[in-house]
């Protein structure tokens, strides 16, 4: 959903107020990737699902696609609509897992 | 400014977290029940917790001149035990008319399993038997969107429900728009990680409007911040919306919400127990 106008700052005011905290994600994401690809293990990130979303979701934000938040919000979600027939485990983690569905 | 803070696992919090917020402009805290970190082990179990959120908690707030309300119920964590969720369920009635009971929650599902459903509408249908107002929890991260699609289905299929003695509560950006659309109340929940930052609540309060919306910190056991509504308040006034949108949220929807209990009120600001009108879901 894009609404221009409903947020009262300016352009200019949001970047100035919310730049630097963004900054600062933005290099957490860089040391995070980084930090996978100095494991002990050496181990292949991209076979993991969790991984696998976290990179859908980076292409989203590079994107110029019009409603960035509700599609990154889906690409994380379970968009099934069956309950499941018995409880997996208490805990969610946070991307959904298209295997577990099959299994 | 004063505001109440509709989600706070206060049981989970020191005396020094409610005096915090009563610094702070919190007027009242509203706990809804929850799951402790680990199983109940009987239904006595919950019968001990429901003593202290209605004999213990409402006396420790006072202290600090804040009003404590509760909702009771089995949570969703726990939900899969069936057999259990009936022994509860059989045994809240008889705490449904202390004075600081504002109704069922917080029910709702957690990953989303045929078990946990039909604990909810057992849940609901006990709500709609008393005449009890529903918070309902929705589930998190990759579970929230089908859950709350699953949950505003189930509302709706409930002969009777009313739309607006129900709060579908930790909406975020792809689910606030259905629970508003569909007339619930939508509560945004403050977390430091999971959840909603004070930033994305304004965002979404800018793109849904603040009709039907409430905040709260949802403070507990885990990462979370009992003042982060204040956190919020100061959000909407660097970012230049007005002191009366600012209360709208903080303080006139959430007591708009639980007015609807018929026992809600904060003699201290003038506020007494009124039952208001009610619509029925669409």
């Amino acid at each position: 959903m894009t609404k221009q106008g409903t947020c009262p700052l300016t352009t200019g005011q949001i970047i100035d107020e919310y730049f630097i905290e963004n900054r600062t994600r933005l290099i957490e994401l860089a040391a995070f990737l980084e930090r996978i690809d100095r494991s002990a293990d050496g181990g292949d990130a991209h076979g993991d699902f969790r991984m696998t979303a976290f990179h859908q979701a980076l292409h989203i934000l590079a994107s110029n696609a019009p409603d960035k938040m509700d599609q990154v919000q889906f690409i994380f979600s379970d968009l099934t609509i069956e309950p499941r027939e018995t409880l997996d485990t208490k805990s969610a983690s946070g991307a959904w897992n298209p295997a577990s569905e099959v299994a | 400014m004063y505001y109440i803070e509709m989600h706070g696992h206060m049981v989970s919090r020191t005396t020094d977290d409610y005096r915090e917020m009563a610094m702070a402009g919190c007027v009242a805290v509203s706990e809804p029940a929850f799951w402790a970190g680990w199983d109940r082990a009987s239904a006595d179990g919950f019968e001990d917790y429901f003593r202290q959120l209605t004999e213990f908690e409402p006396k420790r707030a006072a202290q600090v001149s804040i009003r404590h309300v509760t909702w009771l119920c089995l949570n969703p964590k726990e939900g899969e035990d069936r057999r259990l969720a009936a022994e509860v369920l059989k045994r809240i009635p008889r705490y449904l008319d202390r004075p600081n009971v504002m109704g069922i929650g917080e029910i709702g599902l957690n990953r989303v399993t045929r078990n946990e459903i039909a604990t909810f509408n057992d849940h609901v249908q006990l709500a709609l038997d008393f005449n009890q107002l529903i918070l309902i929890h929705t589930p998190h991260l990759e579970d929230k969107y089908k859950g709350t699609r699953v949950t505003i289905e189930n509302l709706q299929r409930s002969k009777g429900l009313k739309a607006n003695r129900v709060l579908i509560d930790h909406a975020e950006e792809h689910t606030a728009g259905m629970i508003l659309d569909a007339g619930f109340y939508a509560g945004f929940t403050l977390y430091p990680n999971t959840k909603v930052s004070a930033a994305r609540a304004v965002d979404m309060i800018e793109k849904y409007g603040s009709d039907r919306v409430t905040v709260s910190s949802a403070c507990d056991w885990g990462p979370s911040v009992p003042t982060a509504v204040p956190q919020l308040m100061l959000e909407m006034r660097q970012r230049g919306h007005s002191e009366a949108a600012i209360r709208k949220v903080v303080f006139e929807n959430p007591l708009e919400f639980l007015m609807q209990s018929g026992k809600f009120e904060l003699p201290r600001l003038g506020i007494h127990a009124a039952v208001p009108s009610a619509t029925t879901v669409s």
